[in-house]
């Protein structure tokens, strides 16, 4: 729909002014992530002067005291969080969107859904002090040390939880009523018509809050940093701690000079890198829908 | 719901115009109290180390009252951004939290208060001593099991601080060791998330500043200090020089201070702080 | 909302569907009884610590003891600055994208896909990107200043996705009577789209803020560490995460404050979130556009 149908041309002078101040504002809120793009990349440089791009990945550690900077197990780390995250979260997310429109009587989807709209704008600091305090030290009494990647999933999936329960429960409400009824009409069962009628129908809804809560997931700081015990290492076992790639930054930056600044900046880049490969998939998988 | 939300609203603007108003119509009259010291003004900036910034912004609080046209703004960071900053000038003062390197010779460092790093043990743990040997053999991963040390029969989690902290540089100095040979299970930021991770882990091992230790120790939480090299951990003892892991607290500055950094700097250096330096658990320097 | 369930469906009890109902009850349980822990934990530990006078004295004792108003007041003025900046910006390229660019356009994909992504960038790259930014290269230093604009650029997004709905929601009629009683596009647009147009805003406003307000990482990186009443948007202002994550994780003995600070941000994001909602359903029966 292309609202700019109406086939006035622009003949006030007004409306010419409008036109460049709008196109103005737009230039500034397009040009940020270029911006931020050209800034990584130029903090980032004067380490890929002298240091191979290669290093970051085959060098012995990250011990950048000692030049030595490789992302990859942090680089795991994130990807390992993010995966175990959405994969609880998801479905949990969509069955507590089901169960808001489907199955909870009116009095409680209520205050259900207001419970939800307040855990998805608690900071991430809470959740990780809560993280840190409570889970932790829960996780230690059944399998030591405690700060772990499980740790770091579940902190990781409470938070995402709200994002795509909220986009579920939204696209949800826009599924036509008489999908519903026509599926009682031929004799369905609830659960059978959600599964085979509702789902399919919100399947787009559903998949954008997948996207969104991926995005989350990578670039969750603070939580991960105070759960997830931080040691750079490829883990062998969910009891085992990480180093995300945004946990790196936070914890070194204040302390870092020189080249190690200038790699925390590629740690940067690698991140950014991710979120532009999860959004041009978003678009193509959805074009392959259309 | 509203209706609460809406009072909330009614209190904080409330709060906030109170505050604009105290900070607008309280200034004049504090000044006038104080007036045969106005003569300083203007705003310092002091940036460096975390375990630092505490005591320096509540010394900075103390000047401040003593002289109300200055500002002093504290930011927190590394050691080595305190002496990057200094260095470059984005900074008046640095601070650092461990001895002057020679490498630093060009800066003016001055000492304002001593630390202690000592390491801690949940409470739980039957393990009363441990040599410096038996350190270093856990930290780098030889001895796993508290079993080997005279405790029980469980894995030890190693608590390690982050790179570029001067805790941790303190630390590896003592016991002679590379940060490439630790093997840690969890490594932490700041000291109070290093005595959080130790309470929650009956198994852990880790290295705070004596100061945090000794207060949530008197706070009840169950830590306790070990004694290195056969001295007990305490302030007491880092005062009195017999405790072996100790630091100097110091700030720096490019070039001879005048003026105001001299100022805050003949402050920070004299008696009228050692309460605060009390306060915020490190050791004031012997008079 | 909410009352669109339909209770014409049939309820079989074979197997499929129990197992069915007891897994969407148990997920809902299982997530309830969680957030339950989690702010119970913050309420039975804060409560006790909130009074007025803790809403306004400064803290003491490195946030110890004291209170948290100057934090307020700082975490205001970062909101403040986030807004006065990301307002016209949004609402400017929302109406752009929405009103005067077709989806073809070259102009108006790329601005598109690069808010896609913006919104995804992980708001410590951001933090990154304020420092080197604002905090160096336009020399704002760690100032309040600083961190209302690398929060702008983080809440640009969201106001910009939320708006545009706004204006696309807007039924079509509208633009075509307005132009045939020839009307300039600035007149429609501003007595009867942007009126229209308003409580999507206001959505997208309100989640916004509530990104803004819970962001910490962002901010440690530009507008600093300072707990001093401010005095001017080029000071820097310690704001309210910063401040729960310090005596959490720096301060020993700072437990009981953080717990209490994170209690009034909780309730501050109630009250946001409130009026979100609040708005939301206001806006559902106000369709009717009085010029």
């Amino acid at each position: 729909m292309t609202p700019s149908s109406s086939n006035t041309s622009f003949r006030w002078p007004s409306d010419r002014l409008l036109l460049w101040l709008l196109h103005g504002a737009a230039s500034i809120a397009g040009a940020i992530v270029i911006l931020i793009a050209a800034f990584l990349i130029l903090e980032a440089l004067p380490v890929l002067r002298h240091i191979s791009p290669l290093r970051f990945f085959t060098d012995s550690s990250w011990h950048p005291a000692e030049g030595l900077y490789k992302l990859t197990p942090m680089l795991w780390g994130t990807l390992l969080a993010m995966a175990g995250s959405v994969l609880i979260a998801t479905p949990l997310g969509i069955f507590s969107a089901v169960f808001c429109h489907y199955y909870a009587p009116q009095a409680l989807a209520r205050p259900y859904r207001r419970l939800i709209e307040l855990l998805a704008g608690i900071p991430s600091v809470v959740y990780g002090f809560w993280g840190l305090v409570v889970l932790v030290p829960l996780i230690g009494e059944i399998h030591p040390p405690g700060p772990s990647l499980l740790a770091g999933i579940l902190i990781l999936t409470i938070m995402i939880l709200p994002t795509i329960a909220l986009m579920a429960d939204a696209s949800l409400a826009n599924v036509p009523q008489h999908y519903l009824r026509g599926a009682a009409a031929l004799g369905l069962p609830r659960g059978a018509a959600i599964r085979g009628v509702v789902l399919p129908a919100a399947k787009s809804g559903l998949f954008t809050g997948v996207i969104l809560e991926t995005g989350r997931a990578i670039g969750e700081t603070m939580a991960i940093l105070m759960v997830c015990g931080n040691v750079v290492q490829t883990p062998s076992s969910i009891f085992d701690p990480i180093r995300t790639l945004t946990a790196n930054i936070a914890l070194e930056m204040a302390y870092a000079l020189g080249d190690h600044r200038a790699a925390l900046f590629v740690s940067g880049l690698v991140l950014m890198t991710m979120i532009i490969a999860l959004t041009i998939a978003a678009e193509w998988i959805s074009r392959g829908r259309r | 719901m509203y209706r609460s939300a809406e009072v909330f609203w009614h209190q904080i603007f409330g709060s906030i115009v109170a505050f604009l108003l105290v900070s607008f119509l309280g200034a004049p009259g504090s000044a006038k109290a104080q007036t045969a010291t106005d003569q300083l003004s203007g705003k310092l900036v002091i940036t460096g180390a975390s375990t630092l910034a505490p005591l320096i912004a509540e010394i900075g609080k103390g000047f401040e009252s003593l002289y109300t046209k200055v500002r002093v703004d504290v930011q927190t960071g590394g050691s080595s951004r305190g002496i990057a900053d200094a260095r470059q000038g984005l900074a008046d003062i640095g601070m650092v939290s461990r001895a002057m390197k020679d490498e630093e010779q060009d800066l003016h460092a001055f000492p304002v208060a001593r630390d202690g790093v000592g390491i801690i043990l949940h409470k739980d743990n039957p393990v009363q001593t441990l040599s410096d040997e038996q350190i270093i053999a856990i930290y780098t991963g030889k001895i796993t099991n508290w079993k080997d040390v005279g405790g029980k029969d469980a894995a030890i989690t190693v608590v390690n601080k982050a790179e570029g902290r001067s805790t941790l540089e303190v630390f590896l100095h003592y016991f002679k060791l590379k940060n490439t040979a630790v093997k840690a299970q969890v490594v932490i930021g700041d000291n109070e998330q290093g005595v959080k991770t130790v309470v929650g882990n009956r198994n852990a091992i880790g290295y705070v500043s004596i100061g945090t230790a000794e207060y949530d120790e008197s706070q009840g939480v169950p830590i306790k200090l070990l004694p290195t090299g056969g001295v007990n951990a305490s302030t007491e003892t880092v005062r009195n020089g017999t405790f072996p892991i100790s630091r100097p607290l110091h700030i720096v500055t490019r070039t001879p201070p005048v003026g105001l950094a001299k100022a805050f700097i003949d402050y920070a250096q004299s008696k009228a702080v050692h309460d605060t330096i009390k306060q915020q658990y490190f050791v004031p320097l012997a008079e | 909302m909410g009352e669109d369930r339909v209770e014409t469906l049939n309820r079989t009890q074979n197997p499929r569907e129990w197992l069915a109902t007891v897994l969407v009850w148990g997920a809902a349980t299982l997530v309830t009884a969680i957030f339950s822990w989690l702010l119970g934990d913050i309420l039975w530990h804060g409560l006790s610590h909130i009074s007025w006078a803790f809403l306004t004295a400064p803290p003491e004792n490195a946030g110890r003891r004291g209170g948290i108003g100057p934090i307020l007041v700082s975490t205001a003025l970062i909101l403040g600055v986030c807004l006065a900046v990301s307002l016209p910006i949004g609402i400017g390229t929302a109406i752009l994208l929405a009103e005067f660019t077709s989806a073809q356009s070259l102009f108006g994909r790329v601005t598109r896909r690069s808010l896609d992504v913006l919104a995804g960038v992980p708001s410590i790259v951001v933090g990154l990107f304020g420092n080197a930014f604002f905090c160096k290269a336009l020399g704002l230093g760690f100032s309040i200043l600083s961190g209302g604009l690398t929060l702008a650029c983080m809440v640009l997004p969201i106001l910009i996705r939320s708006t545009e709905e706004g204006f696309r929601a807007v039924p079509v009629s509208y633009r075509l009577s307005a132009a045939s009683l020839g009307l300039s596009r600035t007149t429609t647009l501003l007595h009867l789209l942007l009126p229209a147009a308003v409580p999507s805003l206001l959505v997208g406003l309100v989640l916004g803020i509530g990104r803004a307000i819970a962001e910490t990482a962002a901010l440690i990186f530009t507008s600093g560490y300072v707990d001093r009443m401010p005095e001017s948007l080029l000071d820097s202002g310690r704001a309210l995460s910063i401040h729960i994550f310090d005596l959490s994780m720096n301060v020993s003995g700072g437990d009981a404050n953080a717990y209490a600070s994170s209690l009034v941000l909780v309730v501050l994001l109630l009250a946001i979130n409130g009026t979100a909602s609040w708005l939301a359903n206001y806006g559902l029966h106000r369709k009717i556009v009085t010029i």
